[in-house]
């Protein structure tokens, strides 16, 4: 068995955001780059299962600029067997990248395909599931434990009202949640190790797909600042201002 | 415990301007030389803080293409002020007037963290190993006492000591030579002097903290390339600081402030002078209506000549800041540090290939330019202990009459730690409340900083007696670890009317001050889990 996950570079989420002052963006000069919390989640697990004897190799695949490359190279450190990167400039939309993902599903046909619940950076939660509807393939989205059996995965999924397990035949997707496992530290023998793994460099482009961001940014601009706190005396005096100034209740 | 090894020629503990240097410099003298650089930082420049104005003339021997390498030295200084402060008046000093060591006409603006990323790409083409989010926490020793190499830190220990199911074990890394180039005050650095003696027959060592905040601030009051510093207020005559204002490129001013450690007031607060500094109108008016985009602090090293422990040691180099080479009346320690690391290097390499003892070092260095200038810099800091006023008169003479040869060498007296009294003698100190437009607490600092450290492992800042922050530092010099650490680390809470000291390791920014002015020398920082602490962009 085969499985395929992929990973995004993102500002690291230790990072202080900053928004361009001229609102076209946000500030990623000189800042901290890393790989999308969930997305070490799936890499984890994709290793797990390979090191329970019931997978046989894990590949890693990032869309983005070269410097996505450490990303990659971070995966292949804990456990992946190889990686792949597509190349391609600026903004990549869920659409764009699923699409991508589609072409290199149909020709590495792994048997499952796993990533993160959403990227930290766009928030979106979307390429798992356009993934899923491309490819025609079942989708376990928000997964926080995964069990293969023979031909399907019985995978818990974190939803709002609480935890839902379903059993999805494969090849499926699965985007991974925080909660999946607690992804392991890269050792410095793997680091070298890594070095030496493959990857594979494909220009998006020549897979022919259209990056181009198909939704107009318009304005980036930082939330507006968080009033001070107040203290009151009495619950009386809360409820009035619950009541008339905050209008909340 | 069984740990994996591996064998480098040489092992260097620190990714900044003088390991970098060295790792450079050894694969230009030998390319087949095996080299590892060990960075605790989560990437290189991540914990890395200065000023700083940079003086080229140890990149010019080691990388005299620069120019041509898209290296980040852009910023060329163009004009240079420097302002003595009274309380609400400023006076000019005119620039020709200053000493040659503090003019920079020949100097850039630059970013140290940047310029060390680009000194690990030039070192990677060259063959270097660098592993950043590793620290060495152990020294490693041979049975004849030789240092062997280092041990990087375990991975995955729980608070209580325990290993977690992602514990990672330590890597033991042996080196034909294991250079330290940890910086100012670093831990392994600090057990090296301790067990060789390397500082005996020297003056107690001198260390300043040094604050930094990167500043976007408006058109018209931004002048690349200007360097500005100032001494005086809000500091008194007898406690020795200063600031600089440096304009680089982007409308960025990188503003900072840097007190001696020697200080005497527990009521001090180093960080709430740096931010009262700022409220002062001369240096309010450039940064008004701007937006500070950073925060940082850094422990610096400032005994000099005087201070410089021995280098060598059997198997091992001590190179830049983890040694002292910073020059005090330059303000400049990053060129200092190159050289150093640059000359450790030649020693290396001849220790290898000819079997030359590591002495040689110390033969190589007092040849070198770096020792030169370090001694005619020996007496500018000391004079200070005199006051900002005699100090000032003794370094004009002794540095633009004299130009630094003056037939005599004035001493260090006191460590830094032994330097604070009594918290009823001394006067308290009544900081303004931060404005949150130029002035800011410590909380919201620490938060631009974007520091981290994985919660559920043991804290790295450790007391050698856990009771005696409360039992005496607390009663005789009102706890001053509150107010000396820059990021809001340590407190004292009361709980149930029992006061209780409070670690917020979580929050340090791996400064080391506390390491160092603690007056019992009761705090231990020792390194936390591999890249954990700040995440300095451009600093």
């Amino acid at each position: 068995m085969k499985i395929l996950v992929a990973v995004k570079r993102v500002i690291d989420y230790n990072v202080q955001i900053r928004v361009k002052e001229d609102g076209t963006g946000i500030v990623t000069d000189n800042v901290k780059m890393s790989t999308n919390p969930p997305d070490d989640n799936a890499i984890e697990e994709a290793v797990k299962i390979k090191e329970s004897g019931k997978a046989t190799e894990v590949v890693a695949i990032s869309v983005g600029e070269e410097k996505a490359q450490e990303t990659v190279r971070k995966a292949l450190a804990v456990g992946a067997d190889r990686g792949i990167l597509i190349k391609a400039e600026g903004i990549v939309e869920p659409l764009a990248v699923s699409k991508i993902l589609q072409k290199i599903v149909e020709k590495e046909k792994p048997d499952l395909v796993f990533m993160g619940k959403q990227a930290i950076d766009d928030d979106c939660n979307q390429t798992g599931q356009m993934l899923a509807a491309l490819l025609n393939w079942p989708q376990a989205t928000f997964a926080s434990k995964i069990e293969v059996k023979d031909k399907s995965l019985e995978v818990t999924r974190e939803i709002d009202e609480g935890l839902e397990t379903i059993e999805v035949n494969m090849p499926a997707i699965v985007t991974c949640d925080l909660r999946l496992n607690e992804p392991r530290y890269a050792s410095l023998p793997n680091i070298m190790k890594a070095k030496k793994k493959p990857i594979e460099q494909i220009n998006a482009s020549d897979l022919g797909i259209d990056t181009k961001p198909r939704i107009d940014q318009i304005k980036v601009e930082e939330p507006p600042k968080r009033k001070a706190g107040i203290k009151v005396a009495s619950v009386e005096e809360l409820v009035q201002k619950l009541k008339n100034e905050a209008k909340v209740i | 415990m069984s740990r994996e090894t591996m064998e480098y020629d040489v092992v260097i503990v620190g990714g900044g301007p003088s390991g970098l240097s060295t790792a450079i410099k050894l694969k230009q003298l030998d390319s087949n030389l095996s080299v590892c650089v060990l960075e605790k930082a989560s990437e290189i420049g991540a914990h890395i803080l200065s000023g700083n104005v940079f003086e080229t003339r140890a990149l010019d021997e080691l990388l005299p293409n620069w120019k041509e390498l898209n290296s980040p030295i852009k910023t060329k200084v163009s004009k240079e002020k420097f302002l003595f402060l009274g309380k609400t008046k400023s006076l000019s000093w005119p620039t020709w007037l200053l000493p040659s060591v503090q003019q920079n006409h020949k100097n850039y603006i630059i970013s140290l963290a940047n310029l060390c990323r680009w000194l690990a790409e030039q070192a990677e083409t060259l063959g270097v190993e660098i592993f950043p989010g590793f620290p060495a926490s152990e020294i490693l020793y041979n049975d004849d006492g030789s240092v062997k190499g280092v041990a990087t830190q375990d991975m995955g220990i729980d608070k209580e000591g325990n290993k977690k199911e992602s514990f990672e074990p330590g890597i033991n890394l042996i080196g034909k030579v294991t250079v330290f180039a940890e910086g100012c005050r670093g831990h392994l650095g600090k057990q090296l002097i301790r067990k060789f003696e390397l500082d005996k027959n020297k003056d107690p060592q001198q260390y300043g903290i040094g604050f930094k905040e990167i500043w976007e601030i408006d058109e018209k009051n931004h002048e690349e390339g200007l360097v500005m510093h100032t001494a005086g207020w809000p500091l008194d005559n007898n406690t020795y600081g200063g600031s600089f204002i440096y304009h680089a490129e982007n409308r960025q001013v990188f503003l900072g402030y840097v007190i001696g450690l020697d200080y005497k007031n527990p009521h001090l607060s180093p960080f709430d002078e740096f931010q009262r500094f700022k409220t002062h109108p001369a240096i309010k008016k450039i940064i008004e209506g701007g937006k500070r985009i950073s925060y940082g602090a850094r422990a610096l090293i400032e005994g000099g000549f005087q201070s410089l422990p021995q280098m060598f040691m059997p198997g091992a180099l001590l190179v830049g800041c983890d040694a002292g080479t910073l020059n005090m009346p330059k303000i400049k320690g990053s060129h200092t540090a190159m050289k150093s690391g640059m000359i450790a290097a030649e020693s290396i390499h001849e220790h290898i290939k000819l079997n030359k003892n590591l002495s040689n070092y110390d033969d190589l260095f007092k040849k070198s330019w770096l020792y030169e200038e370090l001694y005619k810099a020996r007496n500018v800091k000391p004079s200070f202990s005199w006051g900002l006023i005699l100090g000032i008169i003794f370094t004009g003479i002794d540095q633009i009459l004299f130009r630094g040869k003056l037939p005599f060498t004035l001493k260090h007296k006191h460590a830094d730690h032994e330097t604070l009294k009594s918290a009823k003698e001394m006067p308290k100190i009544d900081y303004p409340k931060p404005d949150n437009i130029i002035t800011f607490d410590k909380t919201s600092s620490v938060y631009l900083t974007g520091t981290n450290h994985a919660d559920n492992q043991p804290v790295h800042l450790q007391l050698k007696d856990p009771n005696l922050p409360i039992s005496y530092t607390l009663e005789e010099f009102d706890e001053p670890a509150q107010r000396y650490c820059p990021a809001g680390v340590y407190e004292v809470q009361q709980e149930n009317n029992i006061n209780k000291f409070v670690i917020n390791s979580q929050n340090c920014i791996h400064c080391k001050t506390c390491d160092i002015k603690e007056p019992s020398q009761n705090i231990t920082w020792v390194t936390p889990e591999g890249g954990g602490g700040p995440k300095y962009g451009n600093m």
